[in-house]
């Protein structure tokens, strides 16, 4: 059954992103979003008042202190007299948002959405607004490297994986951003020993190993079959898209490789008529703020066999230069990272690479892309896959 | 955050969420705030001469930006009103004030502020205002002290006129501080109440689920497998094993008794279906692995509380590790997560 | 478009839950909205649910509460950081795709550990409104002067609003304040609070949740005697600023009645009974004008949101008892309306219809 069967096509007629770093000061809030909205209405060749409605996300509102920043942004995102929702699905939530959008066309209640993740993290702080004190309750945590360190230790001593792959994610990461203008971390003279000696926050991850914490946005204009057929540039097509959510810590949970992950990517392989995503996806995006995680969702979301996954990654095959299957050629989360948008990014590259739109860091040919997204205590997960043709 | 009991004996405690946040304003928002600083209030015009107050970065009926700055002046009508007595917390103001939308004069829209006057019935719709400056000013909302009724304000000056904020600053106002308080009273649910009293007790309590008998540390009511309610507590053993773990560098926020390096890890007490977040130590960090049997280190007798914060840390116990293909969650007894076995 | 109907819901609203976790709030309620209907969760195609961190002054406080609905085997579900009536629009709108034919929408808000009133200044444009700390009740008031003084309304029928909402609301277990022979003499004597508003003028606060579970086509003729069916539903927001808008009006409320009524083909001057989210009586006086209420329709029975208004949930809140009106038969056709943001800024209309 292929999403063509059930409801309106959804096209992906534009894409705008922000310049990714610590901090944008030279903006307010409604700057950071429009900056990006407008970028996605020109790509798009779109106004205003094409737009039927908005759908937002971003992770909680302690970040900029801020309470449903939807009301105060109506304005800025030209939404006066118009829809406007807020989704909220912690680290999932640009993938998430991406998707509610793409509901309102699939379900045939509007024809252009423009839809948008964000976050200005820096007018806070990410580690106090990611562990705020609750009272009563032994706080050891030391924010989300200190949850998922062990979970990764856990694949580590499964898999048998050598263990310096993480490094190794990290790297072609990092270089992969550098062909990305938008990406936050750029470093040139980057080599893999720094990586590698680089200090320890939560063994096994080292700094090198994890996410910035940046401000950014990033929209998408999405329309219907009509709309995406009139589209003068290229557009991307919608063909599977799939959410999931399980509870967190419970008995027998595998919270290496998530049931709620495994089920998510079935559901959307099987809406986008897929049985072997290696050899049936040409680019990936997928959401990978600590290095291993590359090699876990892989395995997950079934591109690579159980405990097989960091082979892909020692035998180069999800780099950009030569391998058959790149894995986040925009630099990733590990290189970006305003958690609100860091899921709609993903869905965006995605969109970007089967339009031929990736600039520098463009597969070669890419025709059919995945973008993902994860959050809570890895409880969350929206997918989509998109294609060059119309499923 | 202080732990209090009440009268009752009741947990609670003061939970306060409090951040000075910075918040960069772009360049409309931004030549608000400096015309503040200077002692001038500025407006954004849209090409059709509506002049917004405060100045606005975007037209709400179009979307398009808006970056005509122009002055308007400090004199203006209220258009709407309210009393606030007492003041909140949060406010800038330490008496009982007005509140009004007030329309400056050059204005199309009216700008929200403060009236200083001495009761509600000093307040009128349709009252001549005019602003009150700070003498210091930063570039902020609050510059403005707030508008006292047309023609008293050089009382309240104190001033010739209106100084700026310092001589020579030609800088713009890029960014405001603009700190948020919020006070919550953080009361535990009532299984948690027993959970943590009994930690004073040296007791350490789990949740049984009547679906299947499945034992969740701490306790939180329900079953999150089936969406049931557990209520059933069970005392567990002060000794289980490590399902997980990580060595962290970092400190964390809040606990300078903390040394780094140190070990926190997924304890799987006995008795228990899933683990929690504890501390390993009492051995060599690289020691520590997957499946190591540890038991608790608790504070002495006279610095036990209601807190789980009475373990001080898991310490091996020196027994053969429990294997790590069947530690932690895969020490659960079904062959699946979530699947139904009944209690052995 | 697709055929949606509530086919169940439960509402629990008190003045505050202090040993009561939302998680424990919520187990009771969404049980009993899917054991109405005899659906289990294996069964729900899809889950939706509003809340604000805010309230409970913890970052992803949303992602405990999923233990309330048994997510396990995994299901599909999202989250919007909304009133639950929005998270309702999110599960229609799936609804309407057709992969999934049943969805369960549920809301909670417990606000009574902090400062309500407080906690909503904080929603506020950052620059220029909320460093002045204009708490809800100040805002409420300032639209009501306006409403007051331009002649739309008077004292005397404001009270008279609270006098019905008072009345409807006995019998109302949800309700927190309510009163069979309460006069407009007696909330006049009543002493202003935020000027011109009484106590009694603002929604009474509570803690509460609501769970309801929508099916679509005919599985809800299945599931249930009579489904409520939603024939319209549409949302819209105004600009932000205060000072930008009629604070005598408000244009996305009127907005979405129009295009939630042609969806259902038919109109507000049908409708038997409307339920309407309003923080004070002055905006359901502005409510009744902008969606066009006429005399005969009754006005929250259940007393409204003035009655007992949880924040987070009161809209969703305001569709469950419009659509058990409906279902009881007690009414054939109802408006339910939801709203956020200061001054009725952004508001949501369905239209039910029992059959």
């Amino acid at each position: 059954m292929t999403v063509g069967s059930l409801g309106e096509l959804t096209a992906v007629l534009g894409v705008g992103q922000t310049r990714y770093q610590s901090t944008r000061g030279d903006v307010s809030i409604a700057g950071l979003v429009r900056e990006a909205a407008l970028r996605a209405l020109e790509d798009a060749s779109c106004t205003w008042a094409d737009i039927d409605a908005v759908v937002i996300g971003k992770a909680p509102d302690f970040f900029e202190g801020l309470m449903m920043p939807e009301l105060f942004l109506a304005d800025a995102l030209g939404c006066v007299g118009k829809p406007i929702l807020r989704v909220h699905t912690a680290g999932s939530v640009g993938g998430s948002t991406a998707l509610v959008a793409t509901s309102l066309i699939q379900g045939r209640i509007h024809r252009r959405v423009l839809t948008l993740g964000f976050e200005k993290q820096s007018e806070s702080n990410a580690t106090w607004a990611l562990s705020l004190p609750q009272p009563f309750s032994v706080s050891i945590n030391a924010g989300a490297g200190g949850y998922f360190s062990p979970i990764i230790r856990r694949y580590m001593a499964r898999s048998g994986a050598p263990e310096l792959i993480g490094c190794m994610v990290a790297f072609k990461d990092r270089r992969h951003a550098l062909r990305n203008p938008y990406a936050h971390l750029h470093q040139p003279d980057l080599t893999f020993d720094q990586v590698v000696d680089a200090p320890m926050l939560w063994d096994p991850i080292r700094f090198s190993e994890t996410c910035p914490s940046s401000d950014g946005a990033c929209a998408m204009v999405l329309g219907d079959e009509a709309t995406g057929d009139a589209a003068a540039g290229p557009v991307a097509w919608v063909h599977g898209t799939a959410m999931r959510s399980e509870a967190n810590n419970f008995p027998g949970r595998d919270e290496v490789n998530p049931q709620a992950s495994r089920d998510c990517a079935v559901e959307v392989f099987s809406q986008a008529g897929i049985t072997d995503p290696r050899s049936e996806i040409d680019a990936v995006e997928i959401y990978v703020p600590f290095s291993w995680y590359e090699p876990m969702w892989l395995e997950s979301l079934g591109f690579a066999e159980p405990d097989r996954g960091w082979r892909m990654v020692e035998d180069g095959s999800t780099d950009i230069e030569g391998g058959d299957l790149p894995v986040n050629c925009s630099g990733g989360v590990l290189s970006s990272n305003p958690i609100g948008a860091s899921g709609m990014i993903r869905f965006a590259e995605a969109a970007l690479q089967v339009r031929g739109r990736a600039g520098d860091h463009q597969v070669d040919g890419a025709r059919r892309a995945f973008g993902h997204a994860y959050g809570g205590g890895a409880q969350y997960f929206a997918m989509w896959v998109v294609g060059a043709d119309k499923p | 955050m202080t732990d209090v009991s009440d009268a009752r004996g009741r947990l609670r405690a003061d939970l306060v969420i409090e951040y000075p946040f910075t918040r960069t304003t772009g360049p409309v928002v931004g030549a608000f705030m400096t015309g503040l600083r200077d002692g001038r209030i500025v407006g954004s015009r849209r090409t059709d001469g509506r002049v917004f107050v405060p100045a606005a970065e975007v037209d709400p009926e179009t979307g398009d930006a808006i970056t005509e700055i122009v002055e308007v002046g400090s004199t203006g009508v209220i258009e709407t009103w309210t009393w606030v007595d007492p003041p909140r917390p949060g406010s800038p103001w330490e008496e009982p004030h007005g509140l009004a939308l007030v329309r400056l004069d050059g204005a199309d829209t009216p700008m929200l502020h403060g009236v200083l006057v001495e009761s509600a019935d000093d307040m009128a719709t349709g009252m001549r205002v005019e602003a009150v400056w700070r003498s210091e000013r930063v570039g902020h909302i609050t510059d403005l002290m707030g508008f006292v009724p047309e023609g008293t304000g050089q009382e309240q000056n104190g001033v010739e006129g209106v100084e700026s904020a310092a001589e020579g600053t030609d800088e713009t106002v890029r960014s405001i501080r603009t700190p948020m308080r919020l006070e919550y009273d953080f009361i535990p649910s009532a299984a948690a109440q027993e959970y943590l009293h009994a930690y004073a007790d040296k007791r350490i309590l789990g949740n049984r689920s009547p679906v299947d008998g499945a034992v969740f540390v701490p306790p939180r009511g329900v079953d999150p497998r089936h969406g049931v309610a557990a209520t059933e507590m069970v005392e567990l053993a002060h000794s289980g094993h490590v399902g997980n773990f990580c060595v962290t560098h970092l400190p964390i926020p809040g606990r300078d008794d903390l040394p780094t390096p140190y070990v926190s890890a997924w304890i799987h007490l006995d008795g228990a279906d899933i683990g929690f977040l504890g501390l390993v130590a009492g051995c060599d960090l690289d020691d520590v692995r997957i499946g190591m049997r540890v038991r608790a280190v608790w504070k002495s007798e006279e610095d036990l509380g209601a807190t789980a914060e009475n373990v001080l840390y898991w310490e091996p116990t020196g027994e053969p590790d429990v294997p790590v293909e069947r530690a932690g969650n895969q020490a659960w007894r079904g062959s699946v997560p979530g699947e139904v076995v009944e209690d052995a | 478009m697709r055929e949606v109907a509530v086919v169940s819901s439960a509402v629990h609203q008190v003045e505050a839950l202090t040993f009561t976790t939302d998680v424990q709030l919520m187990v009771p309620l969404i049980n009993q909205a899917r054991d109405s209907v005899g659906l289990c969760q294996d069964e729900i195609g899809f889950t939706c649910s509003g809340s604000s961190d805010f309230l409970a002054g913890q970052g992803f406080s949303f992602v405990q509460t999923l233990d309330a609905v048994g997510a396990f085997p995994p299901i599909a579900e999202s989250h919007v950081e909304m009133d639950g009536a929005f998270a309702l629009y999110e599960a229609w709108v799936k609804l309407q795709i057709g992969e999934v034919d049943t969805a369960l929408v549920y809301s909670y808000g417990k606000s009574s550990p902090g400062s309500r009133r407080d906690v909503l200044a904080v929603q506020l444009d950052p620059y220029t409104m909320t460093p002045l700390w204009p708490d809800a009740h100040s805002v409420a008031a300032l639209q009501a002067r306006r409403l007051l003084e331009s002649g739309g309304v008077t004292v005397e029928e404001l009270a008279g609003i609270a006098v019905r909402s008072q009345r409807n609301a006995v019998g109302n277990p949800n309700a927190l304040r309510a009163s069979a022979d309460v006069t407009i003499d007696d909330v006049l004597a009543g002493a202003v609070v935020a000027d011109p508003l009484r106590a009694t003028d603002l929604a009474a606060e509570a803690d509460g949740g609501c769970a309801v579970v929508l099916v679509a086509g005919d599985r809800a003729r299945e599931l249930c005697d009579r489904p409520v069916w939603i024939r319209g539903i549409d949302h819209r927001v105004d600009a932000h600023g205060l000072g930008v808008r009629d604070l005598t009006r408000a244009p996305s409320a009127a907005l979405a009645a129009a295009r939630s009524a042609e969806q259902a083909g038919f109109e507000a001057d049908v409708v038997d009974v409307a339920e309407l989210h309003a923080s004070s009586t002055a905006q359901v006086h502005l409510l009744t004008g902008e969606l066009s209420l006429g005399d005969d329709v009754r006005i929250d029975p259940s007393g409204g949101s003035l009655a007992g208004d949880t924040l987070m949930a009161a809209g969703l809140v305001r569709i469950a008892e419009a659509a058990r009106q409906v279902a009881s038969g007690d009414a054939d056709r109802a408006l339910a309306h939801a709203s956020s943001g200061p001054c009725l800024q952004q508001n949501l209309v369905c239209f039910l219809e029992g059959q």
